[in-house]
């Protein structure tokens, strides 16, 4: 069974994958054509597999800011598989493509988009620099468990920024969870060690801590961070279970050099790729998931409480060409018209 | 994993060129495939950066290269020059109008910092301009972004108009600039929801906001980090509403920013300040020329050069100068010294404006320990007036006492006389090579190895 073939079944299937499906397509594809249809479109406009196609893919995807080492290893691979397969009609390069882009993005791994739950209580942090959506996040993601039928409790970490335990508090509000909180300007620290207090004497299932935004080369901050995560581990054994990194993915090669500091700070665990209903794609996390072995674990589609879906990597990498491709035909269509 | 700048790139090409004494075409176009390599990894729009490289590979293919005894240095230079030229232009001007009060409207997707940069902006126009501000809330969307902008406003202590969530951003807006003119405030900052530019409603709702009163700046508020998409997004907020120029946030970081070149390339339209660091007063000029380097990985001395000067006192300088070369330097004003170095900023952010510098072995990563000079300042402050002067007078009892008054160790104690030792030994060699106007060869022994 072909690859396509296979993603259109699953498309197909159940009702509770049909639903996410729609929010992939409104997020991810935007255009309303059907599946199909689009891959239809994508053949006829190239019947043959030469050096235009490649180099056209090549600017889709770097348009999509996967990166030039990781779009050239890929361009590599593909040039060699088609040759290889013998591959000649579009029809089955398509696949090929995808294939050998899930490839790199899973390398050989398992998929790992669920949160790892603790036996007693979890603890998730989340980190990030400026304005990525951490709060927002959390918001949702609490949503998300609250639905699964966790109590979940909410650390209110950012105590630097204007607004950020407020913003927070509305949405623990929204949700129906407690947060805990101490007054701005406090120690973040000093919170967690509070938090994790309260979660552990009410005897929830999940704590998730937001935490200030910063930027990964403010040494200062970073030192802070690390030592929220070690009183966060210091009251709770084997916590933090999830270290959550948000990554805004209008961000471009700059998200590499976040995971990388980030990871070494606080061992994040899992990518939350968030604003991904614009036009952007974030295609570093295929090179930040081969480098550093970080997966994604979830995507932001929007502004809504259940705007959260765990990360399906064979939607993704559809998302990151298709729509390039389409865009791209669009343009010249305007070109023409003009 | 910093990425390589233009300079070390073209290293490559270069080595493979000296042994023939002659740059040929296919030189010049291998050294453009590595042009458009380091700007694609700067995160310069993929279509900006043919554009360039066409245009570059131009004037590079004319005789300046082409005849140059170092072709590699004169791409990097013809690079920078068209970077400079083409983000270059007027800066950070605004328009104030005729008629009171002055709009100016912040937009951008969520997240870019409109609300922290209203701030600043609304502290700078105050300062710099004598202009008398008034922030209006006019993100109803996000949770607590009023409460954000209303504790700003408390910090700058500048009035914030506000009507809460309830009620539509265009009638705040325009009941704030009626509210404005009543107090007789001079200008009007409006802070709005950040939103998907391909989102039609929002997007009409700045255009309503904008038809109240014709703003005299609509800022698009973009970060530094913003990869392929900037394009995208720049075009479609002027397609929409026109903007007048563009705030570049969170520059303070170590990304390359090459997102300034994109939005500046697609829409016209000026760089007019870039936000530096979190606190209200982080919001400067653009400089062309600096992100020129900066994208191109070239290090930032310009910046450098003037956080010394500005934190450093001329006058004092001068005194320092004479201490070196009468050998009256002290610890008194070693810590001094410290203190001025400490108040340019953290030590390491300071090392990575420096050109190259991750490419020096052990540099890449460095992260300069400030706690260590809480350490040195301990120790000094433990000593006696005497002891600061003549530092030769401290024998091993005064070592202990010095030692357990500054909660460090002998060895602590010890090391610190050593290095200042050597320094004054260094110092002395310097400005005795000064008086002479460099005739004499410098004299430190070693220094001709080091950097062999």
């Amino acid at each position: 069974m072909s690859f396509f073939k296979k993603l259109k079944d699953k498309f197909a299937g159940n009702a509770e994958q049909e639903q996410s499906t729609e929010k992939y397509k409104e997020g991810l594809a935007k255009t309303r054509t059907g599946f199909t249809s689009k891959i239809n479109d994508l053949v006829a406009k190239y019947r043959k597999v030469d050096e235009d196609f490649f180099e056209e893919l090549e600017e889709v995807l770097l348009q999509a800011d996967v990166g030039f080492e990781t779009v050239l290893e890929l361009m590599d691979d593909l040039r060699f598989e088609v040759q290889r397969k013998n591959v000649r009609d579009t029809s089955n390069v398509q696949s090929v493509i995808s294939e050998k882009l899930v490839e790199i993005y899973q390398s050989g791994e398992e998929e790992l988009n669920e949160i790892k739950f603790a036996d007693g209580l979890t603890v998730i942090l989340m980190v990030g620099v400026n304005g990525v959506g951490k709060t927002t996040t959390i918001g949702k993601l609490a949503h998300r468990l609250k639905n699964e039928g966790k109590t979940v409790l909410l650390a209110a970490g950012d105590t630097f920024r204007a607004g950020a335990i407020e913003q927070l508090d509305v949405w623990g509000e929204r949700v129906g969870v407690d947060v805990i909180k101490q007054a701005a300007g406090s120690d973040p620290a000093a919170v967690m060690y509070d938090a994790v207090r309260a979660a552990k004497s009410r005897g929830v299932d999940v704590l998730i801590c937001d935490t200030a935004g910063r930027l990964q080369n403010k040494v200062n901050l970073m030192n802070e961070l690390e030592k929220v995560h070690r009183v966060i581990s210091r009251e709770v054994p084997g916590a933090p279970h999830e270290v959550l990194l948000a990554l805004d993915a209008t961000t471009g090669q700059n998200a590499m050099i976040q995971a990388q500091t980030f990871k070494e700070v606080t061992e994040v665990t899992g990518i939350v790729l968030t604003k991904l209903d614009g036009t952007a794609k974030g295609g570093i996390v295929l090179a930040i998931r081969s480098k550093l072995k970080i997966p994604v674990k979830f995507v932001g589609l929007g502004e809504k409480m259940d705007d959260l879906q765990p990360f399906d990597p064979q939607k993704y990498v559809y998302g990151l060409f298709a729509e390039g491709l389409d865009r791209e035909e669009q343009l010249e269509k305007e070109k023409a018209d003009k | 994993m910093a990425f390589e700048g233009l300079a070390e790139r073209l290293q490559g090409t270069m080595t493979k060129i000296k042994g023939k004494g002659k740059v040929s075409e296919a030189d010049v176009k291998d050294m453009m495939r590595e042009v458009r390599f380091a700007l694609i990894e700067a995160d310069v729009n993929l279509k900006v950066v043919k554009e360039f490289v066409k245009k570059v590979s131009e004037r590079a293919a004319g005789s300046d290269v082409m005849e140059s005894l170092t072709p590699g240095q004169q791409v990097v230079k013809i690079v920078k020059d068209e970077l400079t030229e083409l983000m270059g232009g007027e800066q950070s001007k605004i328009n104030f109008s005729t008629k009171q009060p002055t709009v100016i409207m912040m937009v951008g997707l969520q997240g870019a910092g409109k609300t922290t940069t209203t701030g600043k902006l609304a502290g700078l126009l105050r300062k710099k301009h004598n202009r008398k501000p008034l922030l209006v809330a006019a993100d109803v969307y996000r949770p607590a972004a009023v409460q954000q902008l209303e504790t700003i406003g408390k910090q700058l202590t500048i009035p914030v108009f506000s009507k809460g969530t309830d009620i539509s951003p265009v009638d705040i807006a325009r009941q704030a600039i009626e509210h404005a003119k009543a107090e007789h405030l001079d200008t009007v900052i409006i802070d709005t929801a950040g939103r998907l530019h391909i989102d039609e409603n929002l997007m009409q709702e700045l255009k309503d906001i904008r038809s109240i009163k014709e703003p005299d700046e609509i800022f698009l508020v973009v970060d530094a980090m913003t990869g392929q998409d900037a394009v995208n997004v720049a075009q479609s907020f002027d397609e929409a509403i026109g903007i007048s120029g563009v705030v570049l946030t969170k520059l303070d970081g170590d990304t390359r920013g090459g997102a300034a070149l994109s939005i500046r390339t697609v829409t016209q339209k000026p760089i007019k300040f870039v936000g530096m660091g979190e606190k209200m007063d982080a919001l400067d000029v653009f400089h062309p020329e600096r992100m020129a380097s900066r994208i191109l990985g070239m290090g930032d001395m310009l910046s450098l050069i003037e956080k010394a000067q500005t934190n450093v006192d001329e006058e004092k300088a001068k005194q320092l100068e004479e201490k070196f070369r009468t050998s009256s330097f002290t610890f008194d004003d070693f810590l001094e010294q410290l203190a001025q170095v400490k108040q340019m900023g953290p030590l390491d952010e300071i090392l990575k404006m420096l050109p190259g510098a991750n490419k020096i072995k052990g540099l890449e990563n460095a992260k300069v320990d400030e706690s260590q000079m809480g350490r040195v300042e301990a120790i000094i402050y433990s000593m006696t007036t005497q002891e600061k002067t003549t530092p030769e007078i401290i024998n091993a009892n005064r070592k202990k006492r010095i030692a357990r008054g500054s909660g460090t160790s002998i060895q602590d104690v010890n090391r610190l006389l050593k290095q200042f030792e050597d320094m004054k030994k260094m110092m002395k060699q310097m400005s005795g090579m000064n008086t002479k106007k460099g005739k004499k060869k410098m004299s430190m022994p070693g220094l001709d190895q080091l950097f062999k």
